[in-house]
């Protein structure tokens, strides 16, 4: 069983300045959840960048060489075809379909990336803290087991959480 | 975070909205029995979209014969439908996408149906090549498998070879973009259900979203690449189009002015379908305050620009045909104006180049009802603009003993009309079933652009965040 506290908000701009005085007060947050992204949030939580973009840029790369690799071992090892004594390696004419797999080997391979990062699956449970996160309230999460769970229910009082909740899951 | 935004500008959330009260507004229209009226539309369309399978069904088993292509023209309705469909899933792109990476807010009340938009037109085109190869049962030959022919490849260095990947790449990424952005809403109705089933099929939709900051970043990154790479990928596909006939040796076809000219086609046809659609679903689900008159004026505005760039590009070709001295370009030109389909030229000119124009008037801008007709119009025009390239330009080739008419049959007529079923069958279950506007979008820009946060803010004087 594990045991969380949830303080609750209900804008995004006291949440930003609770963020921050919680964390220079020296207490750990487990997780923000928002209804929708508040730009700058994830700095002052003091996450990383997320590395998404990098994956993207290896997939499409990989793609453009593999299709253009693939195509002209077609073209000039596995079947040469001679048409009109045009030359074997066309290059220009190439362009096209490599561009295409380029973006298509990107875009899915960072799509994979984002939901298994995220953990985002179908058989597993999502731990639902508040239900009205994905409505209107903005939650402050802290695990019981890592905080002094009085000098958080004060902190965030003072720093204007509208409801402080706990919640358990098995 | 809410960036100061100038109280000149037209708010693009009207009324005094909550967050909550977004969240109510737009989960409403997915929730209790849909009306009559929704169920006798669907039925119409899904009746229109069954007929339309059944003639596919007796094309693959009759043969392409069923239709009224002929010696000389080989590419009539099946083609024409094919470039109408595909351009019109563009400005799906171009909302979602290309207004993303300028930070053009206004796309947040429509790019949700408009993506979907696209993935269902895309969905309508791609049937009309594979129905079109006749022998529906070989189209894996287009893809590059080993086989015991040689290993013969596919061409590569065809356009209709380079068109099957422009449009399969552009379908995969247009669903994912989509269904990315989807998650967080299916959360949101999730979130809202009562009913245990509910619940659960929309989280299993949403996979479990729950909007924590480190997921949220991702997003952020995942969207902004997704754009980055839409962006030359739909300017690449209507490109690719346009090199079907572009690369051709054809009179009329061979021009270097045909991708950009097909790509501002594109954009005009789509935004003229986006609106068709938009314009009934605000009334609809009462989504005034959310598509506003102002994002109409906007769209129009973008159907001025295009419509006068497509415009333009009919003057360019008319000019170059006289101007090349090339008797058989200037024939071409001649025969689609004044030869046996002027009546298509026209209508072609009048739908696209005139109509387009009255959007100068402001008030005919900011009109919805006269939106509504011009988007039809538009639409007619640029089914009739592809007509005209494909059907008249092969009717009448270099010898006059080949020249030929075509004309429709009922086969032909049923599939376009199938494909008009299928496409508004998709959009309905889709307004019914998810969140017509981007929730999560639509709440981040609240603060600066909501009409009540936009007075609050100037009364206070200018404050910076």
């Amino acid at each position: 069983m594990e045991k969380f506290i949830v303080g609750l908000f209900d804008d995004d701009e006291v949440l930003m300045k609770a963020v921050k005085a919680v964390r220079s007060a020296g207490v750990k947050i487990h997780d923000v959840l928002t209804p929708y992204p508040i730009h700058g949030l994830d700095g002052a939580m003091g996450l990383k960048d997320s590395r998404l973009h990098t994956v993207g840029f290896i997939a499409g790369a990989a793609g453009a060489i593999g299709t253009l690799a693939f195509i002209i071992w077609t073209t000039t090892v596995s079947f040469p075809h001679n048409i009109g004594g045009k030359p074997f390696l066309a290059l220009p004419a190439y362009v096209p379909i490599t561009f295409e797999m380029t973006v298509l080997s990107a875009s899915v391979t960072m799509v994979i990336a984002f939901f298994a990062r995220c953990g985002l699956s179908l058989i597993k449970e999502p731990r639902i803290f508040d239900e009205r996160t994905t409505d209107d309230k903005f939650a402050m999460i802290f695990s019981a087991d890592e905080v002094d769970s009085n000098k958080v229910r004060e902190l965030l009082k003072q720093n204007g959480a509208i409801e402080v909740n706990e919640k358990s899951f098995d | 975070m809410s960036a100061y935004e100038s109280s000149i500008r037209e708010p693009l959330i009207k009324g005094d909205k909550t967050y909550h009260q977004i969240t109510q507004d737009i989960v409403r229209s997915t929730t209790g029995v849909p009306p009559m009226t929704w169920f006798a539309i669907t039925g119409l369309t899904a009746t229109f979209m069954t007929i339309g399978f059944i003639m596919i069904g007796y094309t693959v088993w009759m043969g392409i014969g069923t239709w009224g292509l002929n010696r000389t023209v080989g590419w009539a309705w099946d083609i024409t439908n094919f470039v109408w469909w595909i351009g019109i899933g563009h400005a799906g792109t171009l909302i979602s996408a290309i207004l993303l990476i300028f930070r053009q807010r206004w796309r947040t009340g429509i790019n949700r149906s408009a993506e979907a938009m696209t993935i269902f037109a895309v969905m309508c085109a791609g049937l009309f090549p594979a129905i079109h190869m006749g022998r529906l049962w070989l189209a894996f030959f287009i893809f590059p498998y080993p086989n015991t022919r040689g290993p013969l490849w596919p061409n590569w260095v065809s356009p209709l070879m380079w068109d099957v990947f422009a449009i399969s790449t552009y379908f995969t990424v247009s669903l994912l973009f989509w269904y990315s952005g989807l998650l967080p809403d299916f959360a949101t109705v999730r979130d809202q259900a009562k009913s245990k089933i509910r619940k659960f099929i929309y989280n299993k939709l949403s996979w479990g979203w729950t909007g924590s900051t480190k997921h949220w970043q991702r997003f952020e990154s995942l969207s902004l690449v997704l754009a980055g790479l839409s962006t030359p990928l739909v300017l690449s596909v209507h490109t690719i189009v346009s090199f079907d006939f572009a690369t051709s040796v054809i009179p009329g076809w061979h021009t270097t002015i045909f991708p950009p000219y097909f790509v501002a086609g594109a954009i005009f046809s789509g935004f003229a379908m986006v609106l068709t659609l938009m314009l009934i679903t605000r009334k609809a689900f009462k989504l005034e305050d959310y598509i506003t008159i102002g994002h109409i004026e906007s769209m129009n505005k973008i159907i001025i620009l295009t419509g006068s760039i497509v415009g333009i590009a009919y003057l360019t070709e008319l000019f170059m045909a006289w101007y090349s001295g090339f008797p058989y370009e200037q024939f071409a030109f001649y025969n689609r104006a004044l030869g046996p389909y002027w009546w298509a030229y026209w209508i072609m000119m009048f739908c696209n180049v005139v109509s387009p124009q009255l959007f100068w008037i402001k008030a005919l801008r900011r009109n919805a009802a006269f939106t509504f007709l011009m988007s039809i119009v538009i639409n007619i025009g640029m089914w009739f603009e592809r007509f005209v390239i494909i059907a008249t330009t092969l009717a009448r080739d270099y010898l006059p003993s080949s020249w030929s008419y075509y004309t429709p049959t009922y086969v032909e007529i049923l599939i376009f009309t199938g494909t008009l079923g299928l496409f508004f069958t998709l959009f309905l279950l889709f307004a019914r079933a998810f969140p017509v506007v981007a929730i999560a979008e639509v709440k981040a820009i609240l603060k600066t652009s909501g009409e009540k946060q936009k007075e609050l803010h100037h009364h206070n004087g200018v404050e910076h965040h």
